[in-house]
């Protein structure tokens, strides 16, 4: 927390890139990828919450390390919800 | 600062900063514990909407062909402008923490009206929406009718109402809450703004417009991956 030292020209620049990224998966939405047009949107979501937690939120330049820990654990317990549900329902046998 | 009176407590020398609370020894404690409260609160928030992207993502992979078909009668127009809209407020609201940590008072004060005009910026164009799809009877319910509606890249086949219906109660909770959150989010700024033209915000205090704009900032994150989950299903079909 002690000094926010990110400059304004960072928040415009992470906020131009942003706008971008918004355009980039409408774009890439009207595309036809196949199976990897959903991996594509997720990834550029991803790209997107990333940025905005890591400048827009500070993560990036904390000296508070808990901070981190808290960002970790909730990843972490988000993909143990996801990843053990899925477990479950992918490799169920109904059609 | 000169709008922040200064008391000096009991024989002690040294001055006391009137913001910091008797049981924290400094205010970088005091910032760090108001913060760090923040993000254990946006943890559990990860959850709470972390089951229903879990509920979601099940349900996708269950009725695919229904979940491409109802997105379609999204307007992916309004979901890009709407993301485009938090965007800024999230733009706004960085300037609004920079602002009150160099004591630019009016910067300040035109960031947090700038964010809240945007959040009913959002709420407005996702209140139309809503009312279209209350007019196309898209609301989950006995009135709800998703008749012959073609699944897109499988020309003659229509969705079954059962499992559109059960998007659209997805999409109605999941843009609901957020909605909610919005509507808290634009509560807090509002509290913010009053406090900011009171001037009671100084660099050495301001903690409540950073933790604020952290919570603003989550709900944009919930709304970077709604928009590409709910709208952007076989749009190139």
């Amino acid at each position: 927390m002690a000094g926010h030292a990110t400059s304004l020209k960072t928040y415009f620049t992470i906020w131009i890139a942003l706008l971008i990224f918004t355009g980039l998966t409408v774009f890439a939405a009207r595309i036809d990828l196949g199976v990897y047009n959903a991996a594509v949107a997720l990834t550029i979501a991803s790209v997107k919450a990333t940025l905005v937690a890591l400048f827009f939120m500070h993560i990036r330049g904390t000296s508070e390390r808990l901070t981190k820990l808290v960002v970790v654990s909730a990843l972490f317990f988000l993909f143990l919800l996801l990843g053990l549900s899925m477990s479950d329902y992918l490799t169920r046998a109904w059609h | 600062m000169a709008d922040s009176p200064i008391a000096v407590q009991g024989t002690s020398h040294q001055v006391h900063n009137p913001a910091l609370l008797h049981h924290f020894a400094q205010p970088e404690q005091q910032r760090n514990a108001a913060s760090l409260g923040m993000w254990w609160f946006l943890a559990t928030e990860v959850m709470f909407f972390g089951g229903l992207f879990c509920s979601y993502l099940v349900y996708r992979l269950l009725y695919y062909p229904e979940f491409a078909a109802c997105a379609k009668t999204l307007d992916w127009r309004l979901g890009a402008t709407n993301t485009a809209v938090l965007i800024c407020s999230s733009l706004t609201v960085v300037l609004a923490v920079w602002a009150a940590s160099m004591a630019r008072r009016t910067l300040l004060v035109v960031c947090l009206i700038a964010t809240i005009i945007l959040g009913f910026v959002f709420l407005g164009i996702k209140g139309k929406e809503y009312h279209d799809k209350f007019v196309e009877h898209h609301v989950p319910g006995p009135t709800f009718s998703f008749e012959k509606v073609p699944i897109p890249g499988h020309p003659g086949e229509y969705a079954n109402p059962q499992r559109a219906q059960i998007y659209f109660a997805l999409y109605f909770i999941m843009t609901g809450l957020h909605a909610i959150h919005m509507i808290i989010g634009i509560g807090i700024f509002t509290y913010l703004l009053i406090m900011a033209w009171k001037s009671r915000y100084t660099p050495k205090y301001y903690t409540p417009i950073e933790i604020g704009g952290l919570y603003w900032h989550f709900v944009d994150i919930i709304w970077i991956y709604l928009f590409p989950l709910l709208y952007l299903i076989d749009l190139h079909k």
